[in-house]
């Protein structure tokens, strides 16, 4: 029973046993066991492309009220498949004009960061890739790799547009990572660790009801990143005819597509790690370890319909307003809620009383910042320039016709 | 049997004067700045071997604190640099070191 | 030879190698990627010297914001015409034989000291002890003080500098 109840790790030790028992020496059972552990972590990752292309596509369907794709297989749920073979077949063209190697290396190192991400994330009590000590860092500086493969892609294209692109992109992502990172430190603040087994082992209470502006703010910035709507601009096609990805066709496009799907899978479990407890289930892990892998991606499944939900009902924001978003607004948000952290952490010792503090200096922040927009934003009746802008001219009137249907006087 | 401490300060030193020629003989002046760049990492390789070789067994951390302020600096002059050579493309057109001798536009 | 010592001389040769790729290529995008190598090459040797943090931070600081400003720079600066016709200025040649004779020089310098080394067990805790240490008012916070000020002047200086007329 206790097998059962703790497989996962049973199960590797049973295999690394099994090895040692047939003469390997230690180094290559422990070679063995870390090649095996990074074939399963890749499979994971390309696991989620195939499971949330199809809910993407029918949960954003189903909220605009129309089927979504049905004919691969009942309900359409093969359609990853279907997409692969598509950019299988398809032509590669290249450019003339672009530099080839530059080109070909963009493809290369765009999906190496978002796989990368699953060597730190906690699967279960003592299930994770690698417990580095700096595992949260880790995760910040691989998403920097993130930029510099757009960077190449969009210089690699020799195309006007793949550049402006690439300048919008990298000015988004360099913004929105600020208030990332704020967030990131107020839980490790409260965590007083940056592995994220530690992290997920020092909530209690899990951080989103500790810190809701922070779990809110992460959560946009994470889309951000992502490049999912409403912050999409990059890929829109009404706008820069899928930017820095415009050159780019079959199987070179598939990684761009792999790349944007594995880091939202990567980013709903690093959501759930940090903000919604991880692998913690109101105490079920504790009764059947064996189950935190599925919690874990339970949790991952939730965070990733709210941004599925984000997707469908928001409109895109213009780019300007998107910069001013992050930098005016985002960036003093969440330097607030740090300064509120570090207090609060002073102030008690108490697990508890630290928790319920935050709260409310959380909710105090999020009254003094409708105060503040209440009284600074002008509303539309009051300010005259804005009045100008938005008038409307007047219509004329329509002359009346009398009964044969013409004008009076004509 | 670890790995001496003067390997990392040959390989620190040839860094060093890779980064020194970088900055001296490029004729762009985005080049010079990333030889000087290279020189920085350079110094900070040193100021890390010899923590680790030296000062970690006395238990101070002063080695890492340098390297981080190294880094910070290395930053600093990162950007006000790039931000000097942008204003000069835009007055000048040109970013050739050669065309950037006299003071008189 | 143990693996550290094979560790070191792979990540010897990409940091170098990166280091002659950026001063030799006339291609200047090109010499920007070889200078991101050289800077991944050297976050494996803190690593090896078990900084991991720092490894970190030179991932983040160089790769993720110096590198992307260089590429930046590299894009808004560029004259859509001709390519750099010679990548070399006037003095290449004597810049040449002094940096090859200082790494001579340094070379041998180096190879001839007795270093006094005691190599011994990092404890698992530096993140924490570098936290206490650079805010101790005994230690280093008047570092970690000045070069904030510092950021916050080079900040306010790149963007006046840089702004449009």
């Amino acid at each position: 029973m206790d097998f059962i109840l703790n497989f996962w790790v049973e199960l590797g030790n049973w295999v690394a046993g099994l090895m040692a028992g047939w003469g390997m020496p230690p180094w290559a059972v422990n070679l063995v066991a870390d090649i095996v552990g990074v074939v399963i972590l890749l499979l994971v990752g390309i696991a989620g492309v195939l499971i949330f292309t199809p809910m993407e596509r029918k949960v954003i369907a189903r909220m605009q009220d129309r089927p979504g794709p049905n004919r691969v297989w009942p309900y359409g749920l093969l359609i990853a498949l279907a997409d692969a073979i598509k950019m299988l077949t398809k032509e590669d063209i290249v450019p003339t004009n672009s530099d080839r190697r530059l080109h070909m290396l963009a493809p290369l190192i765009v999906a190496a960061p978002a796989l990368l991400v699953f060597a730190v994330l906690p699967w279960g009590p003592g299930l994770i890739g690698q417990n580095l000590n700096v595992g949260i860092l880790f995760i910040v500086a691989i998403g920097t790799i993130h930029v510099l493969a757009i960077i190449i892609a969009g210089w690699g294209a020799n195309n006007k547009f793949s550049l402006i692109s690439t300048y919008r992109v990298v000015n988004q992502l360099l913004a929105y990572e600020i208030p990332m990172v704020l967030c990131i430190l107020a839980v490790v603040l409260f965590a007083k660790t940056m592995s994220t087994q530690g992290i997920v082992v020092a909530q209690t209470i899990p951080y989103f009801i500790v810190m809701p502006v922070a779990a809110l703010i992460f959560l946009i910035c994470a889309m951000a990143e992502a490049n999912r709507s409403p912050v999409d601009l990059l890929e829109a096609d009404s706008e820069l005819v899928a930017g820095y990805m415009v050159e780019y066709s079959g199987m070179k496009f598939a990684m761009f597509f792999i790349a944007e799907y594995v880091s939202l899978f990567a980013t709903a479990v690093l959501v759930a790690t940090l903000f919604l407890g991880g692998w913690k289930f109101f105490g079920l892990e504790k009764v059947a370890p064996v189950l935190a892998p599925a919690i874990v991606f339970g949790k991952a499944v939730f965070v990733v319909f709210c941004m599925l939900w984000f997707r469908a009902t928001f409109p895109r924001l213009r780019f300007d307003h998107l910069m001013s978003f992050s930098w005016k607004f985002l960036v003093p948000l969440s330097m607030v809620n740090l300064l509120v952290a570090a207090l609060v952490l002073k102030l008690t010792a108490n697990v508890w009383g630290q928790g319920a503090l935050m709260l409310l200096g959380n909710i105090i922040l999020v009254a003094a910042t409708i105060l503040i927009f209440k009284r600074t934003v002008p509303k539309l009746d009051e300010a005259p320039a804005l009045k100008r802008i938005v008038a409307v001219e007047p219509v004329p009137e329509v002359p009346p016709r009398n009964a044969a249907g013409l004008v009076e006087g004509r | 049997m670890q790995v001496p401490l003067s390997w990392y300060l040959v390989v620190a030193a040839a860094l060093f004067c890779i980064g020194l020629y970088g900055a001296l003989s490029r004729r762009n002046a985005i080049a010079v700045l990333m030889g000087v760049e290279l020189m920085l990492n350079s110094v900070n390789i040193n100021l890390l071997a010899f923590w680790r070789y030296v000062e970690a067994a006395r238990g101070s951390l002063s080695g890492q604190v340098f390297a981080i302020v190294v880094i910070t600096v290395a930053a600093a002059e990162a950007a006000v640099g790039l931000a000097l050579i942008i204003a000069v493309y835009r007055n000048r057109h040109t970013v050739d070191i050669e065309d950037m001798d006299l003071m008189k536009l | 030879m143990t693996v550290s010592h094979v560790v070191f001389i792979i990540l010897s040769a990409v940091t170098l190698i990166g280091a002659l790729g950026v001063v030799l290529g006339r291609n200047l995008f090109r010499a920007a990627l070889f200078l991101i190598l050289s800077f991944v090459g050297i976050a494996g040797f803190y690593i090896l010297l078990e900084a991991e943090f720092l490894a970190m931070v030179q991932l983040l600081v160089y790769v993720g914001a110096i590198a992307i400003l260089i590429i930046f720079a590299i894009m808004l600066s560029r004259r859509l015409m001709s390519p750099e016709y010679n990548a070399r200025n006037e003095q290449w040649l004597i810049a040449l034989a002094s940096a090859a004779a200082l790494c001579v020089l340094l070379v041998f310098i180096l190879l001839q000291v007795n270093w006094p080394t005691e190599l011994s067990v990092v404890p698992p805790n530096t993140i924490e002890q570098l936290g206490i240490a650079l805010v101790s008012p005994d230690q280093f916070v008047l570092v970690f003080e000045v070069s904030s000020v510092l950021l916050l002047v080079a900040l306010v200086g790149a963007v006046i500098i840089a702004r449009e007329r």
